[in-house]
């Protein structure tokens, strides 16, 4: 099998242009699991293996694919809760099953090998080991089949998670601070999105005005948008959007950061079906079209990344993807940025400067209507905050709201392209998708 | 209020070495006259490692700003909590920054903008860390 590393795909410079295959490559389906809180380790049914193998055969299903057509496979290796985890990432080895779940792939990891194997896919020609999460390998897959790589590929997002709370253990349980860890842990810095985000967002209160539960209406929204997204946690666990109050006196975690501002781990998986788009107008649902794909890994100029480091990496993602898209931020009809810590969204909002929003505008943005049904129908997938975090319902809300099948989330505004991810201002990467190819 | 312990690497000895006797230095690249911390193998400017050289700031800093861990996932910070991180920036060059538990002040009282001066702290048994206290 061929290494992710071995296929030139990232958009990850300034200035590279339009995308040689903009509109040339669409998806075609989609397909999720239950998702789950977590997995009892003893169902078989509700292992990471069984609900991959039903998001592939939905997405396919959608699509009108068999599996003889299928001959590329993404699969992200990673159960993503985390290498510093002990009981909550550490989950092996351990007692097995009877095959195919006489090993962790199966239970808690998925990758290609494991799906050919399980599923019977004959005809597969690029699975590539090493897959980085789901905000590249929508891109890696939209270059893989505009460069001919393949011509049908799955790609898939198993997120897991188990008994234990999120990420104890491991090197977090460690007396030690060893490698890039030496600079952060011994001042109590585990490592993450939130440390990254959590200090850039208390010098954005200080310099734009506001306070730090202004976030509330953006994350009630999310919620809202949850419950109107019939496969996410909120809405098949009925968990009904927080008040004000619940917000402001839930539990803190890095305070100012609460509870509500992280999303919840889940076990779950998704699939999304890739193709030409030539091959796609052929198929059982209506594709829609990838635009553009960028990615971004900045590096961090000190210890802990500032405002002014944020601001510069999301403006430079907005122009790079504006850039390979030959759209601007006023063509962008559904803007679905990565939210799971809420206090990063806002950084995206502004960079990317969806309907207008400047620098410094977001939480005045988020205090008007953002609902779904308004003029401003931001986030309208609800996120990860809204569905668990399966770091998937942005991208399945995009082509929902392009397809006009987004149900009682169908935004009233116009809906021809979309803008998703999942990125944290240093590193990941962006897909733009539209209803028509041009 | 035991600290975690770094554990020095290569590139980071001479680091420890010098916070053990009591002195920051960080690393400069003198053709590009960059100040840069943690350590890295080249310069983030130019990419050279052939003018890094081991400087000795002033130890004077401001807190810039911070938060308060509450529930941290470090298990053995966990019986500190809730305590502060402050994020201090590096008068000499304030794009250089630190964090600081700021030794002294209590979980919320923290005076953002500050300042405050280098100080030392022993983790282990002849293991010092960097931190920063508020000047009175
Ligand atoms: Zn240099």
């Amino acid at each position: 099998m061929t290494s992710s590393n071995d296929f030139q795909w990232r958009r990850d410079q300034d200035g590279l242009g339009v995308w040689e295959h903009r509109g040339q490559v669409a998806i075609a389906g989609y397909g999720h699991s239950p998702v789950d809180r977590r997995w009892d380790e003893k169902n078989l049914d509700t292992s990471l293996g069984a609900y991959t193998i039903m998001a592939c055969e939905k997405a396919m299903e959608q699509a009108g694919v068999t599996i003889d057509q299928v001959d590329g496979i993404v699969c992200c290796d990673s159960h993503i809760a985390g290498g510093s985890g002990g009981t909550a990432s550490q989950w092996a080895p351990r007692p097995y099953f009877d095959p195919p779940y006489d090993s962790e792939y199966g239970l808690t990891l998925i990758n290609a090998q494991w799906l050919i194997d399980n599923m019977g896919f004959k005809n597969v020609k690029f699975a590539p080991t090493g897959v980085p999460t789901i905000g590249e390998m929508v891109g890696m897959a939209s270059q893989a089949v505009g460069d001919g790589v393949c011509s049908t590929c799955l790609v898939i997002y198993p997120t897991g998670n188990m008994e234990g709370r999120y990420r104890r253990g491991g090197e977090n349980a460690d007396d030690y601070a060893r490698g890039a860890r030496q600079w952060t842990v011994p001042w109590g810095n585990h490592g993450g999105n939130d440390f990254i985000n959590i200090f850039p967002h208390r010098q954005y209160l200080m310099k734009y005005g506001g306070e730090h539960e202004d976030l509330v209406h953006f994350v009630r929204n999310q919620h809202k948008n949850g419950m109107l997204t019939p496969w996410g946690y909120n809405a098949t666990h009925n968990i009904q959007p927080i008040s004000v109050e619940d917000y402001i006196g839930s539990r803190p975690i890095l305070n100012p950061l609460r509870i509500w501002d992280c999303d919840r781990p889940v076990n779950a998986s998704a699939a999304y079906l890739f193709t030409t788009s030539e091959r796609a107008r052929d198929m059982k649902s209506q594709p829609v079209y990838v635009l553009n794909h960028s990615q971004h890994n900045f590096r961090f100029r000190t210890t802990q990344p500032d405002l002014d480091e944020v601001e510069m990496w999301t403006d430079r993602q907005a122009a790079r993807m504006y850039e390979g898209a030959g759209l601007g931020p006023a063509d962008v009809d559904i803007f679905n940025p990565y939210d799971g810590y809420s206090i990063m969204t806002q950084f995206f909002l502004e960079g990317f400067q969806w309907h207008g929003v400047k620098r410094g505008e977001a939480l005045s943005f988020y205090a008007g209507d953002i609902s779904v049904k308004g003029p401003h129908p931001f986030s309208s997938s609800g996120g990860n905050l809204g569905n668990g975090r399966t770091r998937t319902a942005m991208y399945t809300d995009s082509i929902e709201q392009l397809r006009g099948t987004a149900g009682d989330r169908q935004v009233t505004v116009r809906a021809e392209t979309a803008l998703c991810a999942f990125t944290t201002p240093s590193s990941g990467g962006w897909l733009m998708l539209g209803k028509y190819p041009s | 209020m035991p600290k975690i312990i770094p554990v020095p690497d290569e590139l980071s000895q001479p680091f420890w070495d010098a916070v053990n006797e009591r002195r920051l230095v960080i690393q400069n690249c003198t053709a590009c006259d960059k100040l840069q911390y943690p350590p890295q193998a080249v310069c983030q400017i130019c990419g050279s490692s052939d003018w890094l050289e081991w400087q000795e700031p002033e130890g004077k800093g401001h807190i810039a700003a911070y938060i308060v861990i509450e529930d941290g996932r470090l298990n053995r910070r966990m019986p500190d909590q809730p305590y502060n991180l402050a994020l201090v920036t590096l008068d000499q060059d304030p794009t250089v920054n630190f964090y600081s538990n700021l030794p002294g002040v209590p979980a919320y009282e923290v005076p953002v903008g500050a300042a405050v001066e280098l100080t030392f702290e022993e983790v282990a048994p002849g293991q010092l860390i960097h931190e920063w206290r508020v000047v009175e």
